[in-house]
């Protein structure tokens, strides 16, 4: 069953098209990663599937509905989304965060409407290492810790579908790949859907499904990482040359960049 | 979360009691705060009938119709404006915004003061047209001030704060020349532009108590979508809260708090600046905590004021709105300060 359906999406800034008759679907439990060039529209395409941004032409449909039919609120029941920079630098303690998670959830009168909340955010926080950092202020912790917040934060949230807006960037590669571990479990346990605009492409490569690539606003391509993964289409997408090697646990493809004048593409396919 | 609630509110309760005693007690005569608590308590249906009155008419005079009425209307006055200012802060995540940085007092003066000159304020609505009105030159003001700060959807402190004094100054001149073409109203009208609590009865305080309690509701009970605010409007909204209307809500609200005390009392700056500042340094950021507790110190903050605006020299009253700008500047000045290293701070850090 498809959890996200685009159809003819088409988005204008003034007269120039940022995202162009884009059409794609994403299955039940499915993780997609949305890869591209800078300025290539990765980002406002996840904002128009979580509804901050308008669309001009096409449709979004999550779950069965329009994007737009839903309120905020039951939209944010259906679907997170995790932003580049994560929390900001405020001084609210780590579970108070975690708990904004459940804002969905309340009626008017600010009372959790289901009744395990208090055992939901427990094992959140447990599950997330933060046990111990419950009480500390978020501008306090460090980079790796805050992201674990702000992933903390979107599971309290209990959505299908978690939109992830390179979420690793300002990450090292240990708490690049603890993030990543965390949400793949994550999605395992309770068939959460993914869409994930990746800047690296072997981390990609290493846990989506499927990747779509965006060129210039157009889906340019979609498919596994192993049939888009190689050196001409990584040319035609960035303009750069390559060498693709499986890798020695899973055999998916990683992309090795190779130095240099980057010369035409006919180059780069030798290996 | 509630426990916190309860003990933080529990102790500011019992300073505003204790101010409110103080402030009628004192004057030109001073009255023991026993006898004030009998009086008042005296009043009291049921409870009252266990005092007996052995208090001289006079002392229940000054208290029931001369320092009550002004010392509850700097309460009430003072809770607004410290609620606005809350609510100012958390929508406009900015440290800086309270209704007279912002110009909506300002603002709201302008609409009184064209009132008074043409001796219009009980026309139209009746006592309700003098609110009315400065709610909407008000709210047209913070429309304006908004516009001009915008920088590509954000609002930055700074061109907030200067879009402030602009319309502040524009708006203090429209004031200025209305108070100088204006023969014999004079005195009523530069009233406003100083802020006073003098001379006020009974009826001032009945006119704004709704707002106040219903302000305190609605801002109250928003207090949890503040709180979201503070994650940035986008992460707001997916977090399941409808942006742009709790917007609309928060600024009209707040807006219209100002109104009204700006109508009664005048423009009295800083208020909204200083307490919900004072508070956060205490309790920490949680709007469920700011909001309710800046309306009670809001109101012990003003009652202090104007303690000391009609008593620090002996007969002459000092108008209130310049008490508070001796204390408010200065902290302003050193939040700006504080603000300006922090900002510094942060650039080093993105540079590393």
């Amino acid at each position: 069953m498809s959890m996200i359906e685009v159809r003819g999406l088409t988005k204008r800034r003034g007269s120039r098209k940022v995202l162009n008759q884009i059409n794609f679907s994403v299955s039940q439990g499915e993780f997609l990663g949305v890869i591209g060039p800078n300025g290539s529209g990765k980002t406002t395409l996840l904002h128009t599937i979580s509804g901050v941004e308008g669309i001009d032409e096409g449709e979004i449909v999550v779950d069965g509905r329009k994007v737009e039919a839903y309120g905020r609120k039951e939209l944010a029941r259906k679907l997170a989304v995790l932003q580049q920079d994560g929390i900001p630098s405020i001084a609210y303690p780590v579970k108070d965060i975690i708990e904004m998670g459940r804002f969905p959830f309340l009626d008017w009168l600010g009372r959790d409407q289901s009744k395990d909340t208090e055992a939901v955010i427990k094992r959140i926080m447990h599950r997330l290492d933060l046990d111990s950092l419950a009480d500390r202020p978020v501008n306090e912790l460090s980079g790796g810790q805050r992201q674990r917040v702000a992933l903390g934060k979107v599971m309290a949230q209990q959505p299908r579908v978690l939109l992830l807006d390179e979420p690793t960037t300002y990450l090292d590669i240990r708490y690049q790949l603890q993030f990543m571990e965390l949400v793949a479990q994550w999605r395992q346990e309770e068939e959460v859907t993914v869409i994930a605009v990746m800047h690296d492409l072997n981390l990609a490569s290493l846990y989506c499904d499927r990747l779509l690539v965006l060129q210039d606003g157009a889906a340019a391509a979609v498919g596994t990482p192993e049939e888009l993964l190689t050196p001409e289409t990584i040319h035609e997408v960035f303009q750069v040359q390559s060498a693709v090697t499986a890798h020695p646990d899973t055999g998916v493809p990683q992309v090795m960049l190779r130095r240099g004048e980057q010369p035409a593409a006919e180059d780069g396919a030798n290996l | 979360m509630s426990k916190r609630l309860a003990g933080y509110t529990g102790a500011s309760l019992i300073l505003l009691v204790l101010t409110l005693l103080i402030c009628v007690g004192t004057g030109s005569v001073s009255l023991p705060l026993m006898e004030i608590a009998r009086i008042l308590l005296h009043r009291i249906p049921y409870v009252g009938s266990f005092i007996t009155p052995d208090w001289t008419t006079a002392s229940e005079q000054i208290v029931l119709n001369v320092r009550l009425p002004r010392v509850l209307l700097g309460l009430i006055v003072g809770s607004s404006l410290s609620l606005a200012g809350a609510a100012f802060q958390g929508v406009l995540r900015n440290p800086l915004a309270d209704p007279f940085t912002l110009g909506v007092s300002s603002g709201a003066s302008v609409g009184a003061a064209v009132l008074i000159f043409f001796g219009w304020q009980f026309s139209l609505i009746g006592i309700f047209t003098l609110p009315a009105v400065a709610f909407m030159t008000g709210i047209l003001t913070l429309w304006v001030v908004l516009v001009l700060a915008r920088e590509k959807g954000k609002i930055p402190t700074e061109s907030l704060i200067l879009s402030g004094v602009v319309m502040q100054s524009f708006l203090g001149a429209v004031v200025a020349f209305l108070t100088a073409m204006s023969k014999k109203t004079v005195n009523e009208i530069l009233y406003w532009t100083m802020g006073s609590l003098s001379l006020r009865g009974w009826s001032y305080t009945a006119i704004l108590l709704p707002y106040l309690v219903i302000g305190l509701l609605i801002i109250w009970s928003g207090a949890r979508r503040l709180n979201l605010f503070a994650l940035g409007e986008r992460q707001a909204a997916h977090s399941g809260l409808d942006v742009e209307r709790t917007k609309l809500v928060m600024l009209a609200v707040a807006t219209l708090l100002t109104a009204a005390s700006v109508s009664v009392a005048g423009v009295i700056g800083f208020v909204g600046l200083v307490v919900p500042h004072m508070i956060r340094l205490i309790t920490g950021p949680d709007y469920r905590l700011i909001v309710p507790l800046s309306a009670i110190c809001g109101g012990v903050f003003l009652m202090w004021s104007d303690l000391i605006a009609r008593t620090i020299l002996g007969q002459t009253e000092i108008p209130l709105g310049i008490v508070t700008a001796f204390v408010g500047a200065p902290f302003f000045a050193l939040l700006l300060y504080r603000n300006k290293k922090r900002r510094a701070h942060l650039q080093e850090g993105g540079a590393l």
